[in-house]
């Protein structure tokens, strides 16, 4: 805070004036007593300030002591138990994520004829690699409708999908919303969002309309350079993919889950 | 920093009465209540816990209440000069009408004044921290709280007494 003597940061009011207020709030630095003192012993007038400032923060605390003891209605006491109660689920959820994870790492390989789950859920994670292998590489398309008409993409995207997207702010991680496309899938169109790093790594998210599979928890799926998380979730499937390994891509594909409870 | 429900729960009271105080009608200040503890748990998964509890609820309800007295402003809708709180027995006549005096000035006070003032004097937040809740320079507290005062004080020539006091 500001030395004895010198005027606030951000120069707010006089130094004596601080001081003042800070002696009325029973917060004065122990140096500026002697100060304070010798102000106040010439001056009945700023005595009597201080005494009216002392009485009026009394009177405002005792008119509104009352509400202290008032029983908290009912209806806000309902409102932090319910909100705890949807924390606490969305709390078990994110756990059974972090143990899919720690439990999915040794059997998440998706290799050749080595397949864990039933066809429908690895369509998902083979149809991103695809989707992502030939994109990725683009250079003049790389993306269909640009992030320039963001709000556009998503629109349309969820029209198409008949599921709400959002394309995640991964600005956070060191990259940025390329754009999107829409892309042929088995059971109807899926879509494809493109980010960049500044260092030109490409990073995708497939998005496909739910098939009633129900939820997963996170898995882990590896390709020769291509890693990726996927899941799914109540209305959408979702893969996050990129040349990278498993620790780099895990931050940012909580971030993308995050982004997905928030509607943001 | 927990934030369990219990330790927000805990906080209701405190948040009631600075609410009522910010507001006066009690059902418009419980609603505004409900609506800094609906965004605190929808933002809670959010929240690093570096911060504090308490002062971050109230810099939620100050947010929202700055958004709501926006709204009321560009409505127009008339702000009742008589504050609704009657003073608490004082013990005599002359500190009943001083301490009804403060309370209809502190109703009038621009609502940054009073919201910094409050801030201080019913929940002994420190400058700092109140700087934080208002998102401003701790120099502006100190401008708003000092103006906040000489107001309360009804005082017409508190510019004399600031180039006075040197």
């Amino acid at each position: 805070m500001s030395r004895p003597g010198r005027s606030s940061p951000d120069d707010g009011i006089p130094a004596a004036e601080e001081r003042l207020l800070r002696h009325v709030d029973g917060r004065l630095h122990p140096d500026e007593q002697a100060a304070l003192a010798a102000m106040l012993a010439g001056d009945p007038e700023l005595r009597r300030r201080v005494a009216a400032d002392r009485a009026a923060d009394t009177a405002i605390r005792v008119a509104f002591a009352p509400v202290l003891e008032e029983p908290v209605p009912e209806r806000l006491r309902r409102v932090v138990r319910d909100g705890a109660a949807r924390r606490r689920e969305l709390a078990r959820m994110a756990a059974a994520v972090l143990l899919a994870l720690l439990v999915g790492s040794g059997g998440g390989w998706l290799a050749g004829s080595s397949r864990q789950d039933g066809a429908p859920a690895e369509t998902l994670a083979e149809a991103a690699m695809a989707a992502h292998r030939t994109y990725a590489v683009e250079v003049r398309h790389p993306v269909e409708v640009a992030a320039t008409e963001e709000a556009h993409l998503v629109q349309w995207l969820s029209r198409r999908l008949g599921a709400r997207l959002v394309a995640p702010d991964l600005s956070r991680f060191g990259y940025a919303l390329m754009g999107g496309r829409l892309l042929p899938a088995s059971d109807g169109p899926a879509a494809q969002l493109m980010y960049e790093a500044r260092d030109g790594r490409r990073l995708t998210l497939y998005l496909e309309a739910e098939r009633g599979d129900g939820e997963t928890a996170f898995r882990f799926v590896e390709s020769g350079k291509l890693s990726g998380f996927w899941w799914r979730e109540e209305g959408l499937g979702y893969a996050l993919l990129a040349e990278t390994d498993r620790e780099h891509l895990l931050p940012i594909a909580r971030g993308v889950w995050e982004a997905v409870q928030r509607g943001s | 920093m927990g934030a369990s429900p219990e330790a927000i729960a805990a906080c209701l009271p405190a948040l009631r009465r600075y609410a009522r105080a910010l507001v006066r009608d009690p059902a418009a200040a419980d609603d505004l209540v409900q609506d800094c503890v609906e965004r605190a748990l929808s933002r809670w998964r959010l929240w690093q816990p570096t911060g504090e509890l308490r002062a971050w609820l109230f810099s939620i309800m100050h947010n929202l209440h700055v958004s709501a007295a926006r709204t009321v402003a560009r409505e127009g809708r008339p702000v009742p000069l008589e504050p609704a709180v009657e003073p608490a027995s004082a013990p005599d006549q002359l500190d009943r009408i001083e301490a009804g005096q403060t309370l209809a000035r502190l109703a009038r006070l621009p609502e940054e004044q009073r919201s910094a003032l409050l801030l201080v004097v019913l929940e002994d937040f420190s400058y700092a921290e109140v700087a934080r809740i208002q998102g401003i320079p701790i120099g502006t507290v100190m401008s708003r709280l000092s103006r906040a005062r000489a107001a309360l004080r009804d005082e017409m020539a508190e510019t004399a007494i600031l180039r006075r006091v040197k």
